[in-house]
């Protein structure tokens, strides 16, 4: 006659003292041989190339935090967004530097020298002096005198197509190249053509390059900024999020802590269920930040030399993203997913202590 | 192994709901807590399952005194405590095997040490052939019968039932009955709160009768 387990009311267990709890003690060495099967996912663990994987998102076992809720679903769509909206503020924020440092880099490569036409002066003498002095300058790479047809060109919106030498006293400019690596010394310059040409004036552009690099700075502050607030906004809705997912899951807590588990235990639960969930957030929304700055920048190679192009390139210089961006795209995806799991952490040890300290942990 | 003495315990501004409790549970002993609704019993276990420390009196769980212990060593004392609630608290989206291995996991030991165990002890509480089942769709004797494997599957020092009764049939209250007599002469001390007198009177033990607070014990 078998006996069917703990207390078989088909077969005779009128007698207590059939039931016998099983050594588990003894089954364990007489089984240890005998214990599951050899996974590709063991091999795997075996080695140690799941390790991170595994302590991160538990893989392998069921998730101790349920893995599937309205919350949960609410909360990577949140985190897609943040992302996507860290990653345009980031790429953003680093097209505008790059573009301001070619801007700066191209405005500080050329100075002008501008001759006022005066009384008694020959402006085409002034014009050649003014050069000859320049050239013999050390930093001086190259000069262009602008000739009459260039300058009539560039007064052509204002003053029309008709416009002859001697009509109006129209200043003449010499464009000079600048080794960027061996700048000239521009005080120096300045005073030897005011004492050698008269009405010569040196501009250095300087004012511009402070008005943009004043510009380029306070945008890339004000991105920063808003970067900061994505992150903190990030981080709020985690703990939100978080207590929220341990009020729904209380009765987890309340089982974890009398089955004798640590508190490092329930709160590491809770990272892993976040940095999930994170994971497919940054993922969703990292890819389509950098889908976006694909596109803008497949779009503006496509319209190089084009009209749109041009103007395009006029206000925002390239307007492409840097391949470092894109790598920093990535960073800044991966680390909005490693502070949500950290927030997470942050938030159950928290609500442990808390627990701990109103000993209401049992219901 | 368990001391009370001048136990009370109040919640808040109220009334004591337990008042000089003092008793002590030896080693490998079983008893009834017993009572009227309403009379403590599950707050006194909350005590002994150190969910709650008592506002006066000393009460000590495996010689330490429940207000002193501090929260770090808190996990490795429970993990000599098995407790089976009247309401399971089974987690629903574990299957069986899960909710009964949770204990060992939590420990943090590796799955392959201890699955065999786990489906002994689940084939020894006959639910071998519901080890995938989840609790949303076990029977209410399958859920306590899963509760008590969980409870027992370290084998405690103290086992701690809650109406273990309260949910089943007779002749299961009866199978349950004698499944924690089992455990008690296996050397684990026992203490079932239970207001089912039927029950008790299957089986001579002590018993633990609190009403109103107090308590009078029965040898």
């Amino acid at each position: 006659m078998k006996q069917g387990g703990w207390c078989c009311p088909v077969v005779e267990c009128k007698s207590m003292s059939k039931i016998r709890l099983p050594n588990l003690a003894q089954l364990r060495l007489k089984r240890a041989d005998n214990t599951g099967n050899s996974s590709g996912h063991d091999l795997a663990e075996k080695l140690g190339l799941l390790g991170p994987y595994v302590w991160l998102v538990g893989a392998g076992k069921s998730a101790i935090v349920p893995r599937e809720s309205l919350a949960g679903r609410t909360l990577w769509s949140v985190i897609a967004i943040m992302t996507l909206l860290a990653c345009l503020t980031l790429g953003a924020v680093l097209m505008v530097n790059a573009t301001a440092k070619t801007w700066q880099s191209d405005i500080s490569r050329e100075v002008t020298i501008q001759i006022v036409p005066l009384e008694n002066v020959n402006m085409e003498d002034a014009l050649e002096r003014a050069a000859d002095i320049a050239e013999k300058t050390a930093g001086i790479v190259d000069t262009r005198t602008l000739d009459w047809t260039a300058t009539s060109r560039l007064l052509e919106p204002w003053l029309g197509d008709n416009l002859q030498p001697g009509d109006l006293p129209v200043p003449r400019l010499i464009s000079v190249e600048v080794d960027p690596d061996q700048r000239p010394d521009f005080n120096a310059l300045r005073v030897e053509l005011e004492r050698n040409v008269p009405g010569a004036m040196l501009d250095d552009h300087k004012a511009w390059v402070d008005r943009l690099t004043t510009m380029a700075g306070t945008t890339v502050w004000a991105g920063f900024a808003i970067l900061a607030l994505v992150l903190a906004a990030t981080c709020l809705t985690v703990v939100f999020a978080t207590r929220g997912a341990l009020a729904g899951n209380r009765q987890i807590v309340e089982v974890l802590h009398f089955v004798g588990a640590e508190d490092r235990f329930i709160a590491l639960q809770f990272q892993r269920h976040f940095f999930s969930l994170a994971l497919r957030g940054v993922a969703l929304g990292g890819i389509g930040a950098l889908v976006i700055f694909y596109v803008i920048g497949v779009w503006v190679s496509a319209s190089i030399a084009t009209p749109q192009g041009d103007q395009t390139a006029a206000f925002f210089g390239q307007f492409t993203l840097p391949a470092s961006g894109y790598v920093w795209l990535i960073i800044t995806a991966l680390a909005i997913a490693i502070l949500t799991a950290f927030t997470a952490r942050f938030a159950v040890h928290s609500y442990l202590n808390q627990v701990h300290e109103t000993g209401a942990q049992a219901a | 192994m368990i001391s009370f003495e001048n136990v009370g315990l109040q919640y808040g501004e109220g009334e004591e709901v337990l008042r000089d409790l003092t008793f002590d549970i030896g080693p490998d002993t079983f008893q009834f807590l017993t009572g009227p609704s309403g009379a403590g019993k599950t707050s006194l276990l909350r005590i002994l399952f150190l969910a709650m420390r008592p506002t006066r009196g000393v009460a000590k769980v495996f010689g330490q005194d429940v207000a002193q212990i501090a929260k770090a060593d808190l996990p490795a004392m429970r993990r000599r405590i098995g407790i089976v609630f009247s309401d399971f608290r089974l987690l629903d989206h574990l299957t069986t095997y899960e909710n009964v291995a949770l204990p060992l996991r939590v420990r943090g030991r590796d799955e392959r040490s201890y699955r065999q165990d786990v489906l002994d002890l689940l084939d020894w509480v006959s639910l071998g052939h519901r080890t995938d089942a989840y609790p949303p769709i076990m029977s209410g004797g399958e859920k306590q019968r899963a509760a008590i494997a969980r409870a027992l599957i370290e084998k405690p020092d103290l086992l701690l039932a809650d109406e273990p009764t309260g949910n089943v049939d007779p002749p299961l209250a009866r199978r349950l009955l004698r499944l924690f007599i089992e455990l008690q002469r296996s050397g684990t001390s026992v203490v079932i709160a239970t207001h089912d007198l039927s029950l008790m009177d299957q089986y001579e033990a002590r018993r633990l009768v609190l009403s109103g607070g107090r308590m009078q014990i029965y040898e």
